[in-house]
């Protein structure tokens, strides 16, 4: 069947079966279950109430459990076993504890991707976020600062895959005798180097020219909530501050950058988890090549090159673990707001 | 607030300066490549980018006309033209005749044929080609010539990508593949996640907190966990990798996001609609249709934004759940990662099958970035 024909079928299937899931189980229970007369009409009414909402969230708690509380439990049953394939073809799971954490962290790939995992984390934020501060200040000031914005947004709509090639080209690296195509080598040599450098493969440093392309698109995303913040500042605080002969300076340092430290927090966080799952970058431009190699294109590498299941669930296990601090900082502070 | 801390000119004019500097830093990128895609194969590898709009010297192979044009003056066989289309203004400085000595005269000279006979180029790219015998062959004589041409913009590259019948790169039938991917896994996880907003929003029942704290858990879980878990799952009951795992794979993971979402702005809707409908007679499902659908359009095209910008530029979902050995399935973003592995030096053809990808998100952020800012506000967890 054509896919564009299967793709229609599927949103009228999907679209009509859940408008129509909706309208007839809520059909069935008033007119059904509880109809709301009768000698019971009071105990039925109350009782559809109660079962109501479970109606609404059904279809929604499905997809969910099935495909994210499911795969959390099923990846660390699958980190802890074995895959063993049977003579006859058939595969079978042994309980092996921690052995493939133990082979894992005898991987010295893996130290690499810890590495510059914790590399990532603690220059990518940092940069998109101080990026982002500073563009959001700067742009509120100037009466061309929403079109000065949505450019420097506007990578957050170029893909990971888009923004290694857009990079592969700033980055690109000729022999000295040939005119460079890459303007980091085009200024590079322009100001002094003495011969063209392939970024890419430079260890250590390569990870830097990597981080480069996140908070280049992270940057729009910092600037956009910051941007709001600021201007959620009440403004007799930075009147004040002014009446007092505070300078620009100390008007944004001392007033304006206390009042919006939740907010940098967020964004911090939120970049955070985006370079804990960071894959395409690194497998688009160098595969973790040249000492690049980052935990989820590790784990993606484990689990479809080597085909090894039980080291790869391990990694995502690891990657999991990394981001369950922020996950419960952020249900703490979701239930405190509820309150 | 504006003018208070601006007050001073020199410090307007820093922020001027400043902001047009970040702004080209964050530009430039995508510039070099967007110029890119509209300069041909030659040109692209002999300048940079940032070039185009100046003449460029380039070194280029042409042909004379075939033997069959030639004309007798007297005793002499003349072949003569233009090595470049009319109206080109280009300036040769030097050519010559085989590849090994491909600057050897300088224009306006006369240089000898190795089959007999001569050959002159002079500045302009006019050439004249003359022998005592008949010239033989079927093909015209190869010329090399070192000539600074004007800057020249070309929408070949692409015609080569979209529409060239042979279509080697494959881009355009991976554009209508990840069109196909996109549309129904942005259009159903809207309305499952409305109505399960509407729940958490609006309705009371025991466990409603504990849901709302599960989901704003879940909107952190790393999806890599998903995959091995689901891609068994999926060959188990048989639908494999294909377009309908990765519709379901695309709807489980975007849920948290929409839900969420969905259920914040639903929440600061006014009370006294909802309860005076109530009072009314109206069931939550007609509320729910009738009056808090509609009201909630921004924040559904907020989502609506969100899940197609992350479908279409989704590269790791559609490797497990999607392309199978076939390829049949390809999406553009695993085309662009193909083309960078094994054509990494024909930047004419991946910037244009990078802007292929890229045009469309773009057209939808500049088209919606109202929604975009709003969901981005209301989704970042406070």
């Amino acid at each position: 069947m054509n896919p564009a024909l299967q793709g229609l079928i599927t949103i009228i299937l999907g679209v009509g079966g859940c408008v129509g899931y909706f309208y007839f189980s809520n059909q069935f229970l008033d007119k059904v279950l509880f109809p709301p007369r009768g000698e019971h009409a009071g105990r039925n009414i109350n009782r559809a109430n109660m079962i109501r909402p479970w109606l609404f969230l059904l279809p929604a708690l499905l997809a969910l459990g099935l495909y994210l509380a499911y795969p959390v439990v099923e990846t660390l049953r699958l980190s802890l076993s074995e895959r063993i394939t049977m003579a006859d073809g058939s595969t079978t799971y042994k309980f092996v504890w921690l052995d493939n954490y133990r082979q894992m962290a005898n991987e010295p790939k893996f130290w690499e991707a810890m590495r510059n995992n914790i590399m990532w984390l603690l220059v990518v934020p940092a940069l998109a976020t101080a990026f982002g501060l500073l563009a959001a200040q700067l742009t509120d000031r100037i009466r061309w600062g929403s079109i000065a914005k949505s450019l420097i947004f506007m990578p957050m709509a170029i893909s990971f895959v888009g923004a290694a090639v857009i990079f592969k080209l700033v980055y690109d690296a000729r022999p000295i005798e040939q005119e460079q195509i890459g303007i980091l080598n085009a200024l590079y040599l322009y100001f002094g180097g003495t011969e063209p450098k392939a970024w890419l493969t430079i260890p250590i440093w390569n990870n830097f020219f990597l981080m480069a392309v996140l908070v280049w698109i992270q940057t729009g995303f910092a600037m956009v909530i910051l941007s709001a913040a600021l201007r959620g500042i009440p403004e007799e605080t930075i009147e004040a501050a002014i009446v007092d002969g505070a300078n620009p300076f100390q008007v944004f340092f001392k007033i304006k950058v206390p009042q919006i430290v939740g907010t940098i927090v967020v964004v911090w966080t939120t970049i955070t988890i985006v370079v804990l799952k960071v894959f395409d970058i690194v497998f688009a431009m160098t595969n973790g090549q040249w000492g690049t190699q980052v935990l989820a294109n590790y784990m993606y590498d484990k689990l479809f090159r080597a085909n090894d299941w039980g080291v790869g669930s391990a990694a995502a296990m690891v990657i999991m673990l990394l981001v369950t601090p922020i996950l419960v900082w952020n249900v703490r502070n979701a239930r405190r707001e509820m309150k | 607030m504006d003018n208070i801390a601006g007050s001073k000119s020199s410090l307007t004019w820093a922020v001027h300066i400043s902001v047009v500097l970040l702004v080209a830093l964050w530009l430039f990128p995508t510039v070099g490549l967007f110029v890119s895609s509209f300069r041909t194969a030659d040109q692209i590898s002999t300048s940079g980018w940032w070039k185009a709009a100046f003449p460029s010297v380039q070194n280029l192979t042409l042909r004379t006309a075939p033997p069959t044009d030639q004309v007798q003056e007297g005793d002499l066989y003349v072949i003569e033209g233009d090595l470049f289309e009319a109206g080109k203004t280009v300036s040769v400085s030097r050519f010559g005749v085989s590849s090994k000595a491909h600057d050897a005269f300088a224009a306006g000279e006369t240089a000898p044929l190795r089959k007999g006979g001569e050959v002159t180029v002079d500045s302009g790219g006019h050439y004249r080609m003359t022998n005592t015998e008949p010239f033989t062959g079927s093909r015209g004589q190869r010329i090399f010539v070192t000539a600074k041409t004007p800057p020249e913009f070309t929408l070949e590259n692409y015609y080569n990508v979209l529409f060239d019948p042979s279509n080697r790169e494959g881009m355009a039938k991976a554009f209508f593949n990840t069109l196909t991917v996109t549309i129904p896994a942005t259009i159903i996880p809207i309305l499952i996640a409305a109505f399960a907003a509407y729940a958490l929003a609006w309705m009371e029942f025991p466990g409603r907190a504990l849901l709302i704290a599960a989901i704003v858990g879940l909107l952190v879980v790393p999806l890599q966990l998903a995959l091995i878990p689901l891609l068994k799952l999926h060959n188990d009951i048989g639908i494999g990798k294909g377009y309908l795992g990765v519709w379901l794979a695309h709807t489980g993971f975007g849920l948290p996001l929409a839900i969420y979402l969905l259920r914040n702005y639903m929440v600061g809707l006014p009370r006294d609609i909802i309860e005076n409908a109530r009072v009314d007679g109206a069931s939550d499902f007609q509320i729910f249709l009738k009056i808090i659908l509609p009201l909630s359009f921004p924040a559904l095209a907020s989502f609506a934004i969100f899940q197609f910008l992350w479908t279409w530029n989704d590269l790791l979902v559609a490797l497990v759940f999607l392309i199978d050995s076939t390829g049949e399935t390809t999406v553009m973003t695993k085309q662009i990662v193909e083309l960078l592995g094994t054509r990494g030096g024909n930047w004419e053809i991946l910037a244009t099958s990078a802007f292929v990808s890229i045009a469309v998100p773009l057209m939808v952020f500049f088209a919606m970035q109202k929604y975009l800012v709003r969901g981005l506000l209301a989704g970042s967890v406070k």
